[in-house]
């Protein structure tokens, strides 16, 4: 028997070994066959999603979970079509990932091959970068530069698609280098002293600052400097849907999630100071609302890895342009130094106001004794049960942002949801890939039914690689986001937003596909189903809660309205 | 701006105009005297070209951007123009097309066609002295250009 020869294949997985990788995400097909053999002997972890969506969004939920980069790996044509959506949501929430899609042959690209999409062209807006490998000795190095160029600056997805020739070419691995990367120079640094500086003078002097924390302090690893500097600094915090975790929910300084749902004391703050300190925030139009009349007094300080994000929305007064880990230690040390020849601010007024404001306007529900449950409710419910102690990963509309209001952070990684890209459907793969990457973490998705019915396959997925997640259906019959501004904003005309709450029988699905299969229809059973969920755990858990068919989430602010203008609830409409 | 000659680098610059809203008016590419790397002129009309350089800047295959104000930069445009002559008017349509310095490449009974390089102005202004006579085609490339160095050359261009 002869050995077999070392190919394109044995070098791609090799190069994943040495980058750390412990665990892909992929469907198999034919263009990609060859990488599957060697799969066989490695000692990767491959997780068969039912879906290249899914595989893509599980990498990008193990991404959130762990910081590293996630892996997803699919055929040609379809199955890298099926992988733009997740390319995108990690583009547009800087999640480091690398896809790996196999190609047809070399010699049949462009003459419209069995399964043959262009990709790569396909590719080029939801990535980084992108690479078409076209000979096997460049697969160690293109591999490390696509981890490094995922990994580094700010993070984002990276495509690199193998031609099934290229795959199968006989070829050597050596070690890899980044020579062939002369155009990428991500910033590392901690920002400039003078800039560092003024903006700590700037804060010192300022009597209404906040911090504005988006989800570059996670992906900066750098929410420890925050928690320091903010007290240090005795400064507000207020942490945008990408951010939540980032800074302890109940801690004093703390405020909230600002923006379209936000809170009305977050939301307010921001518009009431007089400096802001943008960190590793994009200003989103979720945030701001109108941009004009975005915290008109506030003089800005803007830090982000990014230089274009600065200055792409509000000019600021003293831009940043730097990690936001390295940036938060510089500004922490130049604070502490310059105290020793000034007095700290105390701001007692401002402080005073936001207490006032978080007293008299909080985040409310009214839950009726005998029904329907609301989703706010559940989760209030669900955080006592767990002490909080769990990752939580969310689809997308109502329940994502009653998930995010009533759900209380208090550290990264725990909060795992689409926000850029607001992708339904988001929860349960993402669940399922942080639960992949954190075993013993309690998982769950919080997705609404409208959500569940686009990615819920995948939860075959998880009964046969078990990963136990507990995904938890607010059944409200339809597209409640939508509902919302049909009711809002087209004159209550419902107009295809409403799935029925008929079909399909949830808890028979669930069994169906090996999961347990749960319901609670009265609020009085929360508790009790909670239980039962939680102690499940040698497999998953589908929980239908039978929610208000009418809730509406507030506070809001309507799109393109300004952030002066909140509505706090129906009573304000 | 310098770019690594690398398929599709091409295509990711251009498309990244289009995605961010900018119409580009001219585009050239080139090798330049290092290998592996090409040069791109670009010529977009933009009030605010700070956004589109640091998009430019992501593009991890794009090395260097330089934005170059006209007053700053040496430019030049190649056209191929054919006009519309007969025997009796070929000589004054000659005459004058080399005062602006264009060569004649092609030879027709009714056609004359030159080939010319130069600065935007300077090719506009040959067009309108050749509409007369009728222009019956007419090609040009996207304009190159390079930054000026010495001062001589700003006050050449200031004189002229």
């Amino acid at each position: 028997m002869t050995q077999k020869p070392y190919t394109g294949s044995h070098s791609l997985l090799q190069s994943l070994e040495h980058e750390g990788v412990e665990t892909i995400f992929g469907v198999p097909g034919g263009a990609i066959l060859p990488a599957y053999d060697p799969l066989l002997d490695s000692p990767i972890r491959h997780v068969l999603a039912r879906h290249e969506q899914g595989a893509g969004h599980m990498a990008e939920g193990y991404a959130m979970a762990t910081s590293r980069v996630g892996v997803a790996m699919a055929t040609s044509g379809p199955g890298a079509t099926n992988l733009i959506t997740p390319l995108q949501n990690a583009k547009m929430d800087s999640t480091p990932l690398v896809a790996i899609t196999g190609q047809v042959g070399t010699a049949a690209i462009g003459s419209d091959a069995f399964q043959e999409a262009y990709t790569t062209g396909l590719a080029m807006h939801c990535t980084k970068h992108s690479y078409l490998v076209t000979d096997a000795d460049e697969i160690p190095d293109v591999v490390h530069e696509a981890f490094h160029i995922a990994s580094t600056g700010r993070p984002g997805p990276v495509l690199v698609d193998i031609p099934k020739d290229v795959l199968n070419q006989h070829t050597t691995w050596s070690p890899p280098t980044l020579a062939g990367l002369p155009g990428y120079k991500p910033p590392s640094s901690q920002g400039h002293p003078r800039q560092i500086k003024a903006a700590v003078e700037l804060i010192e002097s300022a009597q209404r600052p906040v911090l504005y924390v988006g989800g570059g302090v996670i992906r900066s690893g750098a929410t420890a400097e925050l928690l320091a500097f903010a007290e240090a600094a005795n400064v507000p915090v207020v942490t945008t849907l990408m951010a939540r975790g980032a800074f302890p929910d109940q801690h004093p300084l703390a405020l909230g999630m600002p923006g379209m749902h936000g809170t009305y004391t977050a939301t307010t703050a921001i518009q009431n100071s007089d400096v802001l300190v943008a960190l590793g925030a994009r200003f989103d139009d979720r945030v701001t609302g109108d941009v004009a009349s975005f915290a008109p007094r506030a003089r800005v300080i803007h830090v982000d890895v990014d230089p274009a994000e600065i200055g792409k929305v509000r000019n600021p007064e003293i831009p940043i342009v730097g990690d936001a880990r390295l940036v938060i230690q510089a500004l922490l040390a130049r604070l502490i130094a310059d105290r020793a020849e000034a007095a700290a601010p105390t701001r007692a007024e401002w402080l005073h106001q936001l207490g006032i404001w978080k007293e008299s306007k909080p985040l409310s529900y009214e839950q009726p004794e005998d029904g329907p449950i609301k989703t706010q409710f559940f989760i209030s419910r669900l955080h006592a049960a767990t002490n909080g102690e769990a990752i939580v990963a969310s689809g997308v509309g109502q329940h994502q942002m009653w998930a995010s209001q009533f759900w209380s952070f208090n550290r990264p990684g725990t909060w795992i949801n689409s926000g850029g890209l607001g992708t339904m459907g988001f929860a349960v793969p993402a669940a399922i890939g942080a639960k992949a990457a954190r075993p013993d973490e309690l998982v769950f998705a919080l997705d609404g039914d409208g959500c569940f019915q686009m990615t819920f396959q995948e939860l075959i997925t998880a009964t046969t690689e078990e990963i136990p997640v507990k995904v938890v259906v607010f059944n409200n019959g339809g597209y409640g986001m939508v509902k919302q501004w049909q009711n809002l904003f087209y004159g209550g005309r419902i107009s295809a937003s409403d799935l029925g709450t008929s079909v399909p029988d949830y808890p028979k699905l669930a069994e169906a596909m090996g999961c347990v299969g749960l319901q609670v229809e009265h609020p009085d059973e929360v508790d009790a189903a909670i239980d039962k969920m939680v102690a499940v755990d040698d497999r998953p858990v589908v929980l239908e809660v039978v929610s208000d068919l009418d809730e509406m989430c507030f506070p809001m602010v309507p799109a393109g309205g300004s952030n002066d203008h909140i509505v706090m609830g129906r009573e304000d409409l | 701006m310098i770019v690594e000659d690398k398929p599709g680098v091409l295509s990711r610059v251009a498309s990244m105009f289009s995605n961010r809203g900018f119409n580009i008016h001219s585009l050239a590419v080139g090798p330049t005297h290092v290998a592996g790397r090409s040069h791109i002129t670009v010529v977009v009309d933009a009030p605010e070209l700070e956004q589109l350089k640091k998009q430019l800047h992501k593009l991890v295959n794009v090395i260097k951007v330089t934005e170059l104000d006209r007053v700053d930069a040496l430019e030049s445009e190649v056209m191929i123009a054919r006009i519309s002559c007969d025997p009796v008017n070929r000589g004054e349509i000659g005459d004058t097309a080399g005062l602006f310095g264009a060569r004649m490449v092609d030879l027709a009974p009714n056609s004359i066609t030159f080939e010319m390089a130069g600065t935007p102005e300077h090719l506009a202004s040959f067009v309108d002295h050749m509409k007369p006579y009728g222009v019956i085609d007419l090609v040009k490339s996207g304009r190159v250009a390079m930054k000026k160095i010495s001062d001589v050359a700003r006050i050449a261009v200031g004189q002229a």
